[in-house]
């Protein structure tokens, strides 16, 4: 396996294509415009790939609505103002139930914002972000490894559930260069035949795919399917990684980039003072939410320190795992801000000896 | 051991790429690095840098917050990149564009003169690789020898044509270093 030293951009891009992706659409937006722009120069030399800059976000998301329906596989991807926009075309592919990779190369908000890493769009791309009763499928990788990795592993999710799938990654992400082992296609392995894509009826009874079901006890029922499919995922597809959990008295809960940042907090801490004891869990599915990871850690540990790039988004859904149980820290840096691990240290270190002054009293 | 180094410049000196190289390498040599280039609301003809953090363990952070080297090939990021370095840091700087007025007490610096070295060289799109050649001199951060065998791979078939005078001024470059052990 040779290792290439890529931009996190180029590698979601490059392992689209290794997934067999052959439709991008999108609309150029600062930080993720090396993504397009590597796509633009890839797709044509892939057989039947398609690459096409739409005139407006929502072009491009319903053009992947689309290619997708026509049994495709297809990406998009913009940043925080742009995947707004996007929001409508994401809520019909959930309805219709298509699969479809959107990346979100988070920036932050609100409104236009800034282009610096943030990770302002949690509650947006956990909570569905478009209308109706759905959940996206949000993959949160923490390196540009696997920003490969999890963008390839993406489209199999999608299909697999028929269900949109975000990539959710942010400034930093997406503009930084790290080592990549490319994933690569099992050989001999086929994609499944899809039973429900539009290809002409020659021959074959005619299909109908759509979102608009006006019967309200066929929408309930389908309302209640969606909901099944989620759990079917939630139980198969929820990823987290632990780390130090052993021993630890106080456990760190942050994705992404701010999980990369806690992980050099926590080994910074824990050289330095062996007395203090930290772990950490890191959401890599940050919806599903890892549940019960956090709620198998409370019934050792007390303190949880969650760490956000926002005002806290994430945070709400640890509260929702633990049910009360616990102590649960925030420290967030909203606003395209991206604190040191040192920084970051401080903080977790005089909770963490606050907690145990509290405990002994 | 985790080191970071800011390499900044003028858009065009080949600040981007002189770090992607360093980058490349450190990749060669089996240790963890990324490589975080500036990106922002610059302008044409403005200052560009990067950030390159080499380690022995896995890198947290990519930005260069207290920086333990800084690289300028220009005024203006010798007089900024400066303030952003460790006390005791090492502050490389292109002496063929930089006056070294106003230099910060506690830190080390050493100037090179890369654009005439280059000249030297029969090259100037080749000062980016002398001052390569000069920090890796003053760093120890890599083995310069495996280094110098990399070049070619790292380069790339599209550089086949400059290799030789790329080689040739990143020895310049460690060599100026060594001959002059004394800032001279």
């Amino acid at each position: 396996m040779t290792k290439k030293l890529m931009y996190g951009t180029h590698a979601i891009g490059e392992a689209a294509i290794q997934a067999g992706c052959t439709c991008y659409f999108g609309y150029p937006i600062t930080p993720q415009n090396e993504l397009p722009e590597y796509m633009s120069q890839r797709l044509p030399e892939v057989p039947g790939g398609v690459f096409i800059q739409a005139e407006s976000e929502l072009a491009a998301i319903n053009m992947v609505l689309g290619a997708s329906v026509a049994g495709a596989r297809a990406m998009t991807s913009s940043s925080s103002p742009g995947i707004s926009l996007k929001q409508e075309g994401i809520s019909f592919l959930a309805g219709s139930e298509l699969p479809a990779v959107i990346v979100n190369i988070m920036r932050g908000g609100p409104g236009l914002g800034n282009i610096a890493p943030a990770q302002s769009d949690y509650f947006q791309a956990t909570r569905g972000g478009g209308h109706g009763d759905y959940r996206l499928v949000v993959f949160a990788p923490a390196s540009v490894q696997e920003m490969a990795d999890l963008t390839f592993h993406a489209f199999d999710v999608a299909d697999e559930y028929r269900t949109p799938v975000m990539i959710l990654g942010d400034g930093m992400l997406g503009q930084m260069m790290e080592p990549v082992v490319m994933p690569k296609p099992r050989k001999g392995k086929k994609a499944a035949e899809k039973d429900y894509i539009l290809t002409g009826a020659k021959g074959r009874p005619a299909r109908l795919v759509k979102s608009l079901i006006l019967d309200t006890k066929d929408m309930e029922e389908h309302n209640w399917k969606l909901v099944r499919k989620f759990k079917r995922i939630e139980e198969r597809e929820t990823r987290w990684e632990g780390y130090m959990l052993d021993d630890a008295e106080m456990v760190v809960i942050a994705y992404g980039t701010a999980a990369r940042i806690a992980r050099g907090a926590i080994n910074r801490l824990r050289r330095e003072d062996s007395n203090l004891r930290v772990g950490m869990i890191r959401p890599i599915t940050v919806s599903p939410f890892p549940v019960k990871a956090i709620r198998d850690a409370a019934q050792t540990i007390k303190d949880f320190f969650v760490f956000e790039m926002s005002t806290g988004q994430m945070v709400d859904d640890v509260r929702l795992a633990l049910e009360g149980q616990g102590t649960i820290h925030f420290y967030g840096r909203p606003g395209g801000v991206v604190p040191s691990a040192r920084e970051l240290g401080r903080s977790i270190a005089r909770r963490y000896y606050q907690a145990i002054r509290k405990r002994k009293q | 051991m985790l080191i970071k180094t800011i390499f900044s410049g003028f858009g065009g000196q080949g600040v981007l790429s002189t770090g992607q190289i360093l980058a490349q390498a450190a990749m060669l040599q089996g240790r963890f690095v990324t490589y975080l280039p500036s990106y922002g609301a610059e302008v044409r003809g403005g200052t560009a840098n990067c950030t390159v953090t080499i380690s022995d363990e896995e890198i947290a952070s990519p930005i260069a917050s207290e920086p333990e080297f800084v690289v300028a090939l220009n005024q203006p990021s010798f007089s900024r990149f400066q303030n952003l370095l460790h006390s005791g840091g090492f502050l490389l700087y292109n002496s063929s564009l930089v006056e070294p007025a106003f230099v910060r007490g506690d830190i080390e610096t050493r100037g090179v003169p890369i654009t005439e070295l280059a000249q030297k060289i029969g090259n100037v799109k080749v000062a980016n690789m002398i001052m390569l050649g000069a920090f890796i001199a003053v760093s120890n951060l890599l083995a310069f020898d495996r280094m110098l065998k990399h070049l070619p791979d790292i380069l790339g078939a599209g550089k086949a044509k400059l290799l030789k005078a790329n080689q040739e001024a990143f020895e310049r470059g460690y060599h100026f270093i060594e001959e002059h052990a004394h800032g001279d």
